[in-house]
């Protein structure tokens, strides 16, 4: 199956690392990718709070060129991106009146957006239509031993009414699914599906940092060899800042922040640097010891 | 149906130790969680203090934590909880508020915060002769926000008043737009301003729908803190990095089609912040060191702009000149 991929600024800039692994680990899964390169930014949120109408039509844009790929489904590796994406797009199907005006917009590029595209974050992806038992398949190096945190995001997760878990209640859960399948050990921490205050880093750095490092420190207590998420802003949060995290908490932390094409490319055979590891501020060196440790014995 | 209840105690005449107290119970499947909780106390244990009054969602008393999540008990059904046989459902007081006694706790925290929003209308300029007139739209904004009941779900979960007790929290907030979006009143520019400046105000909030998600009634407070700093933005009053950091980052998108992440955090400190700004340049040595930064979309050169950038540009464009015109 082919889909057009949609990867997101952030994994094209500050976290490279993360596209690297998405195309690493996609391959290798035979998963078929198509990127979306003239794609644009969903705005992420801050977009569609000065302009929502603007946001609406930029995100419409991206459909509408994954729809003349002539694809069906557009994958994001970004929980951000998720969220911005359904709410775009529950907007424009629901509205046609919306959608005409949108449409029209985009008819000098070309461009129409046609509802019927689906949309889904790659975690969303394996379980719905890869399958954890074809995951698990290609799983040749059990992280056994891993003791692993999920991180969500806010957007994958909230609010649930967009993000179709009438029809998938367990998708907040399918983070500890994918956990288990590649051998790893779930960690379960209140701060799990909270925010990491992210997107207040500019503007309030110390409750941004308080949050990220509450959550990280309560994960270190409950034993997490290191945590793994969906969402690269997430990631720049906890990974990136999180010495100043610490600072800002008074606590040591040294936790490393996995991204979610990572650890499965770990468990299905991928070598640790062409995954980029060596790419986090808080090094993953104890982890991969960890993982090929367990193989080795 | 048999219903297993597991609910968090505390009694501060027995002591200061919260508990966790089993209950196990028989009721028809359509129950909801303060049916359960209302048979315990009348059948089972008298002791366990409760919060209720109305049993229809309208009220707004017995909002408590339901499996981890801020919810009225009287509108979640044992049924939307228990999803296998014998699943216990867990049963806590609101968070963010002291617990007087088991799934009652001291909403004062939302009271004050409310207080400090001038809840009530402030109009200026000559009465009119007859009632004020308000158009139905403008009515119609600000309805939304008069659905909330003060219930304090959005207040318990908020994930932001957990670490920054000076912050207005959703609740209030969304009250506040309830005055700066009516046309009736006369210190819109105030309030904003208020709201724009003061520690714990509109630009604290993290965006992590957690009060859209929690909210019994739909209120969906986190969209309206956004029209708040919208507003805020128009009046002029918003001058600080909230605003500079969606300026910052629309231009950054309008330029390159995509996010430029080396001047985004400068342009949003304000490029002469210069004791922020060398505060921050140990973290960005820190990921440039291990290759996280692409200091190369610093260049001009290789900085390239998507295939499609006039298009995207296009869009901007036209968003402005609608928004001009509205004005008009």
């Amino acid at each position: 199956m082919k889909y057009a991929f949609w990867p997101g600024c952030v994994s094209k800039g500050a976290c490279p690392e993360l596209y690297d692994s998405m195309i690493k680990t996609s391959a290798k899964l035979g998963i078929e990718l198509e990127e979306l390169f003239d794609g644009n930014c969903t705005g992420a949120g801050v977009i569609s709070e000065q302009d929502p109408k603007l946001a609406d039509a930029l995100n419409a844009r991206n459909f509408a060129l994954a729809q003349k790929m002539g694809l069906t489904t557009l994958i994001n590796i970004c929980s951000t991106c998720q969220g911005i994406q359904s709410m775009v797009q529950e907007k424009l199907d629901r509205d046609e009146e919306h959608r005409a005006k949108i449409n029209a917009q985009l008819a000098e590029e070309g461009l129409e957006y046609k509802p019927g595209l689906t949309i889904k974050n790659f975690m969303w992806l394996l379980v719905e239509d890869y399958g954890l038992d074809k995951l698990k398949e290609h799983v040749v190096r059990p992280l056994t031993s891993l003791r692993c945190g999920p991180f969500y995001g806010c957007y994958i997760l909230r609010p649930s009414r967009i993000l179709g878990m009438e029809e998938h209640p367990e998708r907040d859960n399918y983070l500890e699914q994918i956990i288990e399948a590649v051998g790893a050990e779930p960690v379960d921490y209140e701060g799990k599906n909270k925010c990491c205050g992210f997107p207040i880093l500019t503007n309030n750095r110390k409750n941004s940092l308080t949050q990220a490092g509450t959550h990280l420190a309560e994960a270190q207590d409950k034993g997490a060899d290191c945590l793994v998420t969906p969402c690269p802003l997430c990631h720049l949060n906890l990974d990136a800042q999180q010495p100043s995290a610490a600072e800002v908490i008074e606590r040591e932390l040294n936790l490393p922040i996995i991204h979610l094409p990572q650890l499965i490319g770990l468990a299905i055979g991928i070598d640790p640097t062409e995954l980029r590891m060596n790419r986090h501020v808080v090094g993953t060196q104890a982890v991969i010891d960890k993982v090929l440790a367990a193989v080795e014995a | 149906m048999k219903i297993a209840l597991n609910v968090k105690r505390f009694d501060p005449e027995a002591g200061n130790e919260t508990r966790n107290q089993q209950y196990a119970i028989d009721l028809p499947e359509h129950s909801t969680v303060l049916d359960a909780l209302i048979h315990v106390r009348e059948y089972v244990d008298a002791t366990l203090a409760l919060r209720c009054s109305c049993r229809s969602a309208i009220c707004g008393s017995c909002a408590m934590r339901v499996d981890k999540q801020a919810c009225l008990a009287c509108k979640t059904k044992i049924t939307d909880i228990v999803k296998e046989e014998g699943q216990e459902i867990l049963v806590e007081p609101m968070g963010n508020m002291p617990v007087i006694k088991d799934l009652v706790t001291d909403m004062e925290v939302h009271w004050s915060k409310v207080r400090q929003v001038t809840p009530w209308l402030r109009p200026t300029g000559p009465e009119p002769e007859r009632e004020y007139l308000v158009s139905n739209d403008a009515m119609m904004d600000v309805a939304g926000a008069m659905n909330c009941i003060h219930c304090g779900a959005c207040v318990s979960d908020c994930p932001v008043l957990e670490i920054d007790k000076s912050f207005i929290a959703p609740a209030a907030l969304a009250k506040a737009y309830r005055f700066a979006g009516d046309p009736r009143d006369g210190t819109h520019k105030e309030r904003l301003q208020m709201l724009s400046e003061t520690q714990g105000g509109i630009w604290d909030c993290t965006r992590c729908n957690m009060c859209v998600e929690v909210c019994p009634k739909d209120v969906r407070p986190m969209d309206l803190i956004m029209q708040l700093r919208d507003k805020a933005v128009a009046a002029g009053v918003a001058g600080g990095t909230g605003k500079r950091h969606g300026d910052a980052f629309s231009s950054s998108v309008r330029r390159l089609g995509r996010l430029d992440e080396m001047r985004l955090l400068p342009e949003s400190v304000g490029i002469f912040n210069a004791p922020r700004l060398l505060g921050e340049l140990r973290g960005a040595f820190r990921m440039m060191r291990v290759g996280k930064l692409p200091w190369k979309h610093a260049l001009p050169l290789v900085s390239k702009p998507i295939p499609g950038i006039k298009h995207v540009r296009r869009l901007f464009d036209q968003a402005r000149r609608e928004e001009k015109e509205t004005k008009e």
